[in-house]
């Protein structure tokens, strides 16, 4: 017979004792352990490249109640890291693909999906009902959302975020209250906050759609991210701040960096805040980070001023009619090396930016210029930076040489003039 | 019989989370550093050495580094493994063999 479990958790039903014994077995786990986990309730917000390893673990584990925050939909270039969703569920919301998934792993967790983005004004109250945050989101404001809401909830937020190759975990607000199980007396000292960290926000860094990110990379984090959970749920967190960092790349690939405590001036944690945190209602956490994100897309997409931008249809028509049509590619050299227009030179921005004069030297001396990137955005930065240079060296001395720049890009290009390009 | 001061000090520099793309693409640095900040008797603190890579060893988008006279927001400063601001942030003075890391903060998932 089955011992009699600890009176404030939920009892274990039978098949629980089989289905999670490997867990239980282990000494400091426990049926208590187990216990623990059935009651306990987890929010993981952004169910991406993060949050889809990280609901795996959860709920294989048998955390009893999870809810899953995302406004997006499956793509197919989510497939590579974001684990739970399926060619099968392309084009479905990336809540319900990984309800699909966590219900069919097991059926004793309760999900609750939300389809929405989160905002100051729905933060709190779907964050509520949950023991732990996880932030398993992509961007800056929401990243200071949470850590915001966290704190006047009094809940921690256990953090990940990943980049190229790198990946980086940490848990704010560690020692809330309603997660500490030691006495009150005794409450050890609460750690930081994001803000406390980051009071000012950093404008720019990239997406991953810009710069790129490998799969196991978001995988190590997100697991990282439920290990952290589980940890806290247990009782069994360090209760010193701390920064893990991760790179695919380094050996050893994990580093550990002590964090300071809570700051006493933070905006939001801090004493001067009272306790009461951050004033929701009139913050603007776009603006405060510098503004949307512009839509790349959209922008490549412009007409720009006149004379300036062509085509990718009078690009085609030129290297048919003018064998000195020159073709300046200005992506990074790895995307060049995925795909190019054939006969093309390529000079990343970066470069060329640096040294506009030496760029246009470098290139065939005669022959209209036609710059393209991968959207039309950066080609745009290019065709302005050498049409200057060409200017300040006295101009057309060739006979009126022309640079423009292709409007959409190689994505554009690929839309209209050559089906066989590849998009990526 | 004392040895005289050595002019410079030897310090491991790294970077990461993108910064090292920044200095010539690579992540780890080793820096000497003058071990009084010119034209001073000032020891060599960690402020000083932000503005000393910024004229030194950065390549490229000087203000995606630095940005009034400490780093920009969103990078993390560690001192052998520790937060700089337990160590006293810029004021902190350098010491031979010091191990100083930069760290750009991620927001992508």
């Amino acid at each position: 017979m089955a011992s009699s479990p600890t009176p404030e958790f939920p009892p274990l039903d039978l098949p629980e004792y089989k289905r999670y014994g490997r867990q239980m077995i282990l000494d400091g786990f426990g049926l208590e352990g187990q216990q623990k986990l059935k009651a306990a309730s987890v929010l993981v917000v952004g169910a991406g490249g993060l949050g889809c390893p990280a609901l795996q673990y959860l709920a294989a584990a048998g955390v009893g109640r999870i809810g899953i925050v995302d406004h997006d939909t499956v793509e197919s270039s989510n497939l590579q890291r974001q684990i739970l969703h399926n060619e099968e569920t392309l084009g479905l919301l990336k809540v319900d693909s990984a309800a699909q998934f966590v219900r069919r792993l097991n059926s004793l967790v309760q999900v609750t999906t939300y389809p929405n983005a989160l905002h100051p004004s729905n933060a709190l109250e779907i964050m509520r009902p949950y023991d732990i945050i996880l932030d398993c989101t992509d961007n800056l404001p929401t990243r200071y959302l949470l850590s915001d809401s966290a704190v006047a909830l009094d809940k921690p937020l256990v953090s990940g975020a990943a980049m190229r190759f790198e990946g980086q975990l940490c848990v704010y607000n560690l020692n809330a209250s309603s997660a500490s199980s030691t006495s009150p007396s005794a409450t050890p000292d609460k750690g930081p906050c994001y803000r406390c960290l980051f009071p000012t926000p950093a404008v720019g860094g990239g997406t991953c759609e810009e710069v790129g990110i490998l799969g196991v990379v978001t995988g190590v984090i997100g697991n990282l991210q439920a290990a952290e959970a589980i940890k806290i749920i247990l009782g069994k967190n360090e209760p010193k701040p701390s920064l893990l960092l991760y790179s695919f790349l380094y050996s050893p690939p994990f580093r550990s960096i002590k964090l300071r405590g809570k700051k006493a001036n933070c905006a939001a944690c801090g004493d001067a805040a009272g306790g009461g945190g951050i004033d929701f209602g009139n913050m603007d956490y776009v603006q405060m980070c510098g503004g949307a994100t512009p839509d790349w897309l959209k922008e490549g997409m412009k007409a720009g001023s006149a004379g300036s931008r062509v085509t990718p249809q009078e690009l085609k028509s030129a290297i048919g009619t003018d064998c000195n049509t020159v073709i300046l590619d200005v992506r990074p050299r790895t995307e060049y090396g995925i795909c190019s227009i054939e006969g093309s030179t390529n000079i990343p921005i970066t470069e060329l930016l640096a040294n506009p004069s030496s760029a246009l030297t470098s290139i065939a001396p005669s022959g209209d210029v036609y710059v393209v990137c991968r959207l039309g955005n950066d080609s745009q930065l290019a065709a302005d930076a050498l049409r200057q240079t060409s200017q300040e060296v006295g101009g057309d001395v060739d006979g009126g040489r022309k640079v423009v720049d292709v409007i959409g890009g190689l994505r554009l290009w690929s839309r209209a003039v050559d089906e066989k390009f590849p998009v990526y | 019989m004392s040895s005289p001061t050595p002019p410079t000090i030897r310090l491991q520099i790294e970077f990461s989370g993108g910064l090292e793309l920044l200095f010539s693409h690579t992540r780890k640095h080793t820096v000497n550093l003058p071990s009084t900040v010119p034209n001073s008797t000032r020891p060599a603190d960690a402020s000083y050495l932000i503005l000393y890579l910024r004229d030194n060893l950065l390549k490229e988008r000087p203000e995606l580094f630095e940005e009034k006279g400490t780093v920009k927001p969103g990078i993390l400063v560690l001192i052998n493994d520790t937060d700089w601001e337990l160590e006293g942030e810029g004021e902190y003075e350098l010491k031979d063999g010091d191990e100083i890391v930069f760290i750009s903060t991620l927001h992508g998932g």
